[in-house]
């Protein structure tokens, strides 16, 4: 959920664009992270854990704790509280703990 | 108990009230501030210096009743929103409190909200006589309520927008 | 390929900023890292005025000073910012590997100031892991950056001025705060913040903490259970509540990790939240290179961060030989005096008896962690 009015703060926020989460088509406010966008449609399981598939959603958001990690446009283990959200990106809910290996 | 709950008891807040003799006269701030924390602004922003000059930025503010004209001006300067300013002479039957206020939707003058006491617990309506939210108050409103005599001492926030007739 | 500078400050947080801008007329060359894609730290998502005196701008908002603070750094031009820059390591042969916008660098620099901030505290509970469950700086930067609210019913953990201002920020959101969760005794925090949400109607529990999480893959409500004297839950006085969201406002830990690497001299002190390196009262730690300021030498708050930072700045610079070293001399003092008359009063009291410890002339934390001997 956005906050549409807020007593202190204004949100300058960029246009609205299209991004891809597990096949789905979410909008999102350009600029704002990855994770803000999938809270902001209610999405708050972001991947899950490689041993016992327990869910993970967001905890730290800066960068700290590596809860939020997502693959983002075929990259695995990318820290989604850090990374803006662009057009057409494409984000899913990684598998174990990801394949370096196709990247490098 | 304050520092287990954050509400002010009536023993709390006795060190912290004018005499009625000078509650009589006309609006006076009160400063709702109990520990002592580093902080000095409500110092500086009084033009009639009312406040006495902080020894140490650890001591607690002390108001002179005799120096302080109830402007208001500390309110919207405070960092703990801890100050208010009661009026029991704004009219015969009704009190003013000046209340600092950070939420949306602002209240309009001339509408009724609910009042709220320190713990939060609806004490019953009053009316917005103004609101004022300059630039320099920095998004810290005072809204100034109208309350019965008897509820002066006692309503610290307001809710807007949830009148009886919405509920 | 090797960058060199003078003064390298790692974290552009409150602390970090402060200390680059002591160099301004210094003619040194500055290089500062922010691991974010912007600076400012947890200051730009502080909404409530500031405490604090009149000259450290008590009553401005954090988010006002943070911008006027990048502001005033925009113009130095002997002032490289590096921002999505982390620290990776720190070699022996004094290179700070970086990664900055995914490209590696190696950094050396005559001094280096550590102001690399702190992490959240986690709190063992059952269900702990489970999504809706964040640390109260994530619901700051959600809420106060992205100006997303991470749910719409919160119980908050912790009572201390983090819990406390978080709650209220919460309900200037538009959330609703079911309870604030304390297991100490007292209120942790300021009273004034305290009383900013009692008389919103939200209860502060004292001597009650979490027992377990509920939820199906995500929280749908909390266990809370009173404490006794010991810490330990009284069973059958558990309550549950349904949230959708538990806020953990439990204490931070200084990020102190490149110092380990540099063989600084480090010292397990809870009243500074955690490891932190000895330090002399210019903050400079064992290591000659090496400064550390703001919560990375113990957590503190960001007045405290300003000054800090400050005062590594200023005495990083004089050491590096610095143009009208002595009127930075003068300002260093100042500095000086400022911090302890921050620190002087009862609230200050845990922090004071965190730095006693920390002294270098002391003997506390001698030989933990030090790889240099």
């Amino acid at each position: 959920m956005r906050i549409k009015e807020h007593p202190v703060l204004e949100f300058k926020r960029g246009k609205m664009i299209k991004f891809n989460y597990n096949g789905r088509e979410l909008t999102a406010y350009e600029g704002e992270t990855v994770a803000a966008a999938l809270h902001a449609a209610g999405i708050k399981t972001l991947r899950k854990s490689t041993e016992f598939q327990r869910h993970r959603g967001l905890f730290c958001a800066i960068g700290n704790c590596s809860s939020c990690m997502m693959e983002v446009n075929g990259v695995p283990n990318v820290k989604t509280c850090l990374t803006r959200v662009t057009e057409g990106m494409v984000v899913a809910e990684q598998r174990g703990k990801g394949d370096l290996g196709a990247l490098y | 108990m304050l520092a287990k709950t954050g509400i002010p008891t009536p023993d709390d807040l006795s060190s912290k009230l004018p005499s009625e003799e000078r509650l009589q006269q006309g609006p006076v701030a009160i400063v709702e501030c109990f520990t002592p924390i580093p902080c000095d602004p409500c110092y500086h922003s009084c033009p009639f210096k009312a406040f006495q000059v902080f020894q140490d930025i650890n001591d607690l503010p002390v108001l002179d009743f005799t120096k302080c004209t109830g402007c208001g001006a500390c309110i919207a300067h405070c960092p703990g929103l801890a100050i208010f300013v009661v009026d029991y002479t704004y009219q015969p039957d009704r009190g003013l409190i000046k209340i600092p206020y950070e939420f949306l939707p602002l209240p309009v003058a001339g509408t009724e909200v609910i009042t709220l006491n320190r713990s939060g617990e609806e004490i019953g309506q009053g009316s917005v006589v103004r609101v004022q939210n300059p630039l320099s108050f920095d998004k810290t409103a005072v809204v100034w309520v109208a309350v019965p005599l008897t509820e002066v001492m006692a309503v610290r926030h307001i809710k807007v927008g949830v009148g009886p007739d919405e509920r | 390929m090797v960058l060199y500078t003078d003064l390298l400050v790692v974290g552009g947080g409150p602390a970090g900023m402060a200390a680059v801008l002591q160099a301004a007329d210094s003619g040194l060359s500055v290089i500062l890292l922010e691991r974010y894609d912007q600076l400012g730290g947890q200051l730009v998502k502080q909404t409530h005025r500031f405490f604090g005196s009149k000259d450290e701008q008590a009553g401005t908002r954090g988010n006002v000073i943070a911008r006027a603070m990048e502001e005033e750094l925009e113009q130095l031009d002997n002032v490289t910012v590096l921002l999505e820059a982390t620290a990776l390591g720190y070699y022996e042969d004094n290179i700070l590997l970086v990664s900055a916008q995914h490209s590696l660098k190696k950094i050396k620099a005559e001094r280096i100031i550590v102001a690399t901030g702190a992490a959240e505290k986690m709190l063992t509970f059952p269900n702990n892991d489970l999504p809706g469950i964040y640390g109260a700086g994530a619901v700051q930067t959600l809420m106060n950056l992205d100006g997303v609210v991470p749910g719409r019913r919160v119980v908050m953990v912790g009572a201390g001025n983090i819990g406390l201002i978080v709650s209220y920020q919460l309900l200037q959101a538009g959330v609703e705060v079911v309870a604030v969760v304390e297991a100490a005794r007292q209120i942790g925090g300021y009273l004034v913040h305290a009383a900013k949400i009692s008389r919103t109607g939200v209860p502060i529990y004292t001597g009650q903490t979490i027992k377990r999480a509920y939820g199906n893959g995500e929280v749908e409500g909390v266990e809370l259970w009173q404490l006794d004297h010991n810490w330990q839950g009284i069973p059958g006085s558990e309550r549950s509540l349904a949230v959708d969201t538990i806020c953990l406002a439990v204490g931070l830990r200084p990020l102190t990790d490149i110092l380990v690497q540099a063989g600084c001299q480090m010292a397990y002190v809870p009243q500074l939240g955690g490891d932190v390196p000895l330090r002399d009262d210019n903050l400079k730690t064992s290591n000659h290179r090496f400064y550390v300021a703001g919560d990375a030498a113990g957590v503190e708050e960001a007045t405290a961060a300003i000054l800090e930072g400050e005062l590594a700045g200023l005495s990083a610079i004089l050491e590096l030989g610095a143009k009208e070293g002595q009127s930075l001399e003068v300002k260093k003092r100042t500095v000086k005096k400022k911090l302890d008359k921050l620190r002087k009063g009862p609230v200050g009291e845990k922090i004071r008896a965190g730095l006693l410890k920390v002294r270098r002339d002391g003997n506390a934390g001698k030989d933990r962690y030090s790889h240099t001997g």
